[in-house]
Formats: structure tokens, C-alpha cells, sequence
């Protein structure tokens, strides 16, 4: 375990250097002179020099991405201020620390895809088990239908209709807005639960089908027959052997979609005007923010690869019969 | 030249169990020898009945995308003019549409934009031209680069397999919708100065580059791993005994066995490239005024929802009916293609 984890991070690890590379490569390759941002509107030559001095903009670009990069790992001083340890710089547009503010708005959008994920996954799982239970009868069909029609609804068509619906006309629901958790939890949880529904949607119907064909697959499994056949009733075998193997394919799934997750933040945050990592992003390449950008990527990446081991960890938990390695 | 999937379907002509066998009967043994992969899937596919309407809904949308032109000539109307601001009586005094269903009338179908005053209709058949447009470059880039990359690094294996596959997983690690949003501006920016306007041709570009460029890993991998088990048959070894070329090989013997998993693939795709497209336009990176877009109406909509939720829900209405038909559609196609792969 210890020696699958190690290796999981260090192969986590190389991607995310090269990850940082391409980007950081990728953006200061633009044409357009970041540091005009920086500069201002009354910007002179003389200014500018100055600004791109202040920045580092001065030297080569391998050697900016080799002083960006000891930032991270050690701090570096910039713009006259010290910048501490995972240091992503400072944002061209406001001079904000790019790494506070990341953890700054970060925590809405951990909120919105873990809230988001636990209602399809409960949603999603008990609506496929259900069809898979009762195979073939009316029940079947309306949640296999009625997933399909969900999933193509859009978080950005849904949002602003459920919005107009349950809180505009007729204030049942609170306006989506974020408080944080250790402020007040009931403000965070009524805050959030239109962004929750409305994104857990899209995911909801590929989970019911997948859970539901996975389930009917272990139904047919041997050892599921077998326990049937020694007279265990059909439910306890039902949620007591066939549950268990089924939920395999979906974690990998699951595992595959938190990037997916990620994005369907994003287009919630925007959706319901939520100041989180997504909204970040957007602004700041709108702004052509670079540090910030960067920063924004970088962070996503970081925490994409981090589920993707906790993901793969998580296997032996449910499946003993995988091996970690 | 012999494949697996030829001489696998004219053995079991119509494949799809008892009841098909009897009806057509008469019919297949008379023509059972003429029969090729594409006709028998043509056979299947035309008995799905679902899948039939479903290619009718999406062959209507692509119809309208294909004759916006046309139509918005028949119908009188552009998507440009400001027809609120230079007739008064369409908005009322808050610059909302007058009259019911956001101001659908027998002139204006759709009824009017909030505000800016266009007319809807052919905002969205527009719209809709562009989206599904630039989402067709952009699933061929996809399928293109993905059956590419998945052939060559399934049938060399070694060190290119290797590389080819580490480099997907890189692919694969990247926040993909942050970087789409995140490269557009430095894609038009690598062509256009600062200080000018990106043309529209230019920004179709980029969305098919950043759209495409991050979305053809799914089908690398599912092409390498048909591509695997196709490379140890007996066909293609004696394809390679015979002394083809590799690019022969490739191009001869593999890629007639996987057009069916490669066209299930794209139908599959294409919603999802559509709503990628919308998803950019949406936040506000991809296609801008006055270039009419499908995702940039969902963007404008939000503003007016509570005045005006009319103007939303026609684009909204539309994206849900094509998106519902395509997913139908590639379900039916596979079925059609593999009676085994059974729902």
C-alpha cells in the first residue's frame, strides 16, 4: 500500500511539473506584453521597464518558469514583498498573493462538487438500483427515461429556470449564495442547495445507468446465485452481495469524473454568480491575468491527481481481490 | 480481402433474433449472399424504431443549421437588426418584450431579444448554425486524432506505444474545461495583435483547436485497445507475411474492421463537442457579439430570466430536444453496428 502510494505521487508529481511547463510555456508565449496589465492605464516606457523589472519579465522565459517553480517549492521575494512557501506569485491585475486567494475561494467549490457528488451518487445509484430491481417493470422505464431527459438538461439552462421557479416566483428556496461552513452551516447548506440539484442533474442519469447495468450483470454472477440458492432472500442478497460488486465499475468512473466535476463547478459557480476557482479562472484570463491563471491551473491539477490516488486507493477497500500494483 | 466482421454477419444474416429471422425470411434468402457489414447494420437500424425518429429529429437540426440562410430569407428576418429599437411598439417602456411568450407574434416567431430588440428565431437558427458547425470541425479533429494515435500506438506497441499512452494520460491530467477556457484568448492571441478584432473565421478556429485538441483522448484509448486485439489475428499477419507495409496494414486490414466502433464513437461525440462549444461561448470565451451563438443565448437569457424567462427557454428547449435525439441516436447506431453489445 505504502509502496503503490509513494509511486502514485511520484508519477502525480511528473505530470504536474509538466503540466506547469506546458502552461507556463504555453502563456508567456503570447504576444501581447503581460505586464501591460500591471502597468496600468497611464502607462510610460519608462514604467513599463520598471514593471517588467519588478516582475522578472526582463530575463528569459525558462529562467522565469525556473524561479516560478522554486517559488512553489521554497518562496521567493516578488514586488518587494516575501511570498511564502507554495508561492504562484502575484496576480498582474490587483497585485493580490495568487496562492490566497486560490485557498481564499477554494472552499466553495470543494462545497459544491462534494455536495454535488453526493447527491447523484445517492440519487444516481438508488435510482439504477431500483431499475435494476424491478427489471423491465414500469418503474424501470420511467427512471431509465427520465435520466436521459436529465442529463440533457444544461446546469446553465436548468439554473436560471429553477432559480425563477423556486425562488423568484414563489420563495420557497433561498437565492444560490455561499456562507461559509464554520460560519453558518445552515446558511451553507440552504445557500447551496439549488447549485447542488441543479449540477448533480447532469451526472445523475449516467450513474443510473450504470449502476443499473452493472447491478443486473452481478445479479447474474455466481456467487449471487449461489447465495440465493442456499435460501438467502432476494434482498439481503440484493444489497448485501450484489451492491457490493457493482459499485467496482463506478468508482472507476467516478475516479475518471472529478475532473468532469471540476468543470460542472464551474459552469455552476458562473451559472449562479459564486466567487469560486472557476470564476477565478474566467476572470483572470478574461483579464489575461496570467500568474493568476497559471495559479488556477496548477491548484485544478494538483487536486485532480490528488482524488485520482485517493480514487485508486480506495479500490482495495471495496474490491479485495485488486492488487495495488 | 477477408475481415472477421463480414464473415461473422452474412453467417447470421439479420442478427437480431427469432422474430426478425421469420419476418424478413423470404427476403434473405434470396439476396443472403449480397450482403455487406453496412447493409445488414442499415437492416437493424431500420427497425429501431426509436432510433429512426431520433435520426429524423437530428437530421431536421442539422437541416435548419445547413439553411438558416435560406429560411431566415423565406421568413424575412435577420439575426443582426435591432427590430425592437426601430419599430417602438415591440418593447415596452422597461425595454422588455411587449405582449406574451416573450413577444412571439405572427411576425416574430419566437418573439424579441430583451432590450437590443433581434428577433429570436433567427438568432437561434444562427446560432445554431454556428454551434453545430464549429462542433462537426471539431468532432472530426477529435475522431481524426484519436483514431490516429490509437491505431499507431496500438498496432506498433513498444517504446511508441508507451510514449503515446503516457502522453494521453498527461492529456487526461489536465482540468480539461478550465484549460479550454484558458487557452482560447492565447490561441487568437498568437494570431491576432491586441489592439485588433479576432476575425469570426479565427475563432471558430481556435474553439475546433482547444475543443478538439483536449478531446480525442477517449477514443485513443478505446481504438488502441480495439486495435490490440485486432493486430494478433490471423488476417493480419498473413497481411504482414505477405510483406504490407505498415501504413498498408493499417489502412487495408485495421481500418475497415473498426469504422463501426469509430462511427459509434463520433456519433457519441458530437453532443458532447456541441455542448463544449455552447459551454465556451457560455463563459464568455468563445464566440462574441454579434456572431450569433447557440451558449452565448443561455449567457444573455441569465440577465433577463426574471423579466423575461421566454427568450431562454426556446434555445433552452432546442438544446434539450438535439441533445436527447443524439444520445438516442448513438445508442441505436451501436446496437445497429453490434446486436451483442444489448442494452
Amino acid at each position: 500500500m505504502l509502496q503503490f502510494l509513494i509511486r502514485r505521487t511520484f508519477g502525480a508529481f511528473l505530470i504536474l511539473v509538466l503540466i506547469s511547463a506546458i502552461t507556463y510555456f504555453m502563456f508567456f508565449a503570447i504576444p501581447q506584453d503581460p505586464a501591460l496589465l500591471a502597468c496600468g492605464k497611464n502607462c510610460t516606457p519608462d514604467a513599463l521597464a520598471v514593471v517588467h523589472k519588478n516582475l522578472g519579465l526582463d530575463q528569459p522565459v525558462p529562467v522565469q518558469y525556473w524561479h516560478y517553480v522554486v517559488g512553489i517549492v521554497m518562496g521567493r521575494d516578488i514586488q518587494g514583498g516575501h511570498c511564502a512557501a507554495p508561492c504562484l506569485g502575484v496576480s498582474f491585475a490587483n497585485g493580490r498573493n495568487v496562492w490566497s486567494t486560490i485557498l481564499d475561494r477554494f472552499p466553495l467549490t470543494l462545497s459544491l462538487m462534494v455536495g454535488g457528488a453526493i447527491v447523484f451518487l445517492i440519487v444516481g445509484l438508488g435510482a439504477g438500483m431500483l431499475a435494476a430491481y424491478k427489471k423491465g417493470s414500469l418503474t424501470d422505464k420511467i427512471f431509465s427515461g427520465g435520466s436521459l431527459v436529465l442529463s440533457s438538461l444544461q446546469i446553465y439552462f436548468l439554473g436560471p429556470l429553477v432559480v425563477l421557479a423556486l425562488v423568484i416566483s414563489t420563495g420557497w428556496l433561498e437565492m444560490p449564495s455561499y456562507t461559509p461552513i464554520s460560519e453558518n452551516p445552515v446558511a451553507w447548506f440552504s445557500g447551496l442547495v439549488i447549485p447542488w440539484a441543479v449540477m448533480a442533474t447532469i451526472f445523475t442519469a449516467q450513474y443510473t445507468r450504470m449502476s443499473r447495468s452493472s447491478m443486473i450483470e452481478q445479479l447474474q454472477e455466481e456467487h449471487v446465485r449461489a447465495a440465493r440458492a442456499k435460501g438467502m432472500s432476494a434482498p439481503y442478497v440484493f444489497f448485501r452481495y450484489a451492491w457490493r460488486g457493482s459499485l467496482i465499475p463506478i468508482v472507476t468512473i467516478l475516479g475518471i469524473d472529478i475532473g468532469a466535476l471540476l468543470g460542472g463547478g464551474i459552469v455552476t459557480e458562473i451559472t449562479f454568480n459564486l466567487a469560486g476557482i472557476g470564476r477565478l479562472a474566467r476572470d483572470s484570463v478574461i483579464q489575461k491575468d496570467l500568474p493568476m491563471t497559471l495559479g488556477v491551473m496548477l491548484f485544478s491539477s494538483a487536486f485532480i491527481l490528488l482524488c485520482n490516488i485517493v480514487v485508486d486507493a480506495c479500490y482495495a477497500f471495496i474490491d479485495p481481490r485488486v492488487r495495488l500494483s | 480481402m477477408t475481415s472477421p466482421v463480414q464473415t461473422e454477419d452474412t453467417s447470421v444474416p439479420g442478427g437480431n433474433g427469432p422474430d426478425a429471422l421469420t419476418k424478413d425470411g423470404a427476403q434473405e434468402t434470396k439476396t443472403q449472399e449480397g450482403l455487406s457489414p453496412g447493409q445488414l447494420m442499415w437492416r437493424r437500424f431500420r427497425r429501431d424504431r426509436t432510433g429512426i425518429i431520433s435520426a429524423c429529429v437530428v437530421i431536421f437540426f442539422f437541416a435548419i443549421a445547413l439553411l438558416a440562410p435560406l429560411i431566415s430569407k423565406v421568413y424575412g428576418k435577420d439575426p443582426y437588426t435591432l427590430y425592437g429599437q426601430n419599430s417602438l411598439d415591440l418593447l415596452n417602456e422597461f425595454n422588455m418584450p411587449a405582449g406574451s411568450f416573450g413577444g412571439a407574434s405572427g411576425s416574430y416567431w419566437f418573439g424579441i431579444e430583451p432590450n437590443l430588440g433581434r428577433d429570436v428565431f433567427t438568432q437561434l437558427l444562427y446560432g445554431m448554425r454556428t454551434s453545430i458547425f464549429t462542433a462537426l470541425g471539431a468532432t472530426v479533429l477529435i475522431v481524426v486524432v484519436g483514431v490516429l494515435i490509437g491505431l499507431v500506438g496500438g498496432y506498433f506497441g513498444g517504446t511508441i506505444d508507451y510514449w503515446l499512452g503516457r502522453f494521453t494520460d498527461l492529456m487526461l491530467g489536465f482540468p480539461s474545461q478550465l484549460f479550454m477556457i484558458a487557452s482560447m484568448p492565447v490561441i487568437t492571441a498568437a494570431f491576432v495583435a491586441p489592439d485588433e478584432n479576432t476575425p469570426t473565421w479565427l475563432r471558430a478556429g481556435a474553439i475546433i483547436a482547444v475543443v478538439g485538441g483536449l478531446g480525442w483522448m477517449g477514443i485513443a484509448r478505446l481504438m488502441r485497445a480495439a486495435t490490440l486485439t485486432m493486430r494478433e489475428r490471423e488476417f493480419v499477419e498473413a497481411a504482414k507475411i505477405s510483406g504490407a507495409s505498415p501504413w498498408r496494414i493499417i489502412r487495408k486490414e485495421l481500418l475497415p474492421n473498426l469504422w463501426s466502433p469509430i462511427l459509434v464513437q463520433a456519433t457519441l461525440q458530437l453532443p458532447n463537442t456541441v455542448l463544449n462549444v455552447a459551454f465556451l461561448s457560455f463563459v464568455g470565451v468563445g464566440f462574441v457579439e454579434p456572431t450569433p451563438d447557440w451558449g452565448r443565448m443561455f449567457a444573455n437569457g441569465a440577465d433577463y430570466i426574471q423579466l423575461d424567462p421566454w427568450y431562454m427557454l426556446y434555445p433552452g428547449v432546442a438544446m434539450v430536444i438535439f441533445v436527447v435525439a443524439f444520445n438516442l441516436l448513438g445508442d441505436s447506431v451501436r446496437d445497429a453496428f453490434d446486436p451483442k453489445s444489448g442494452r
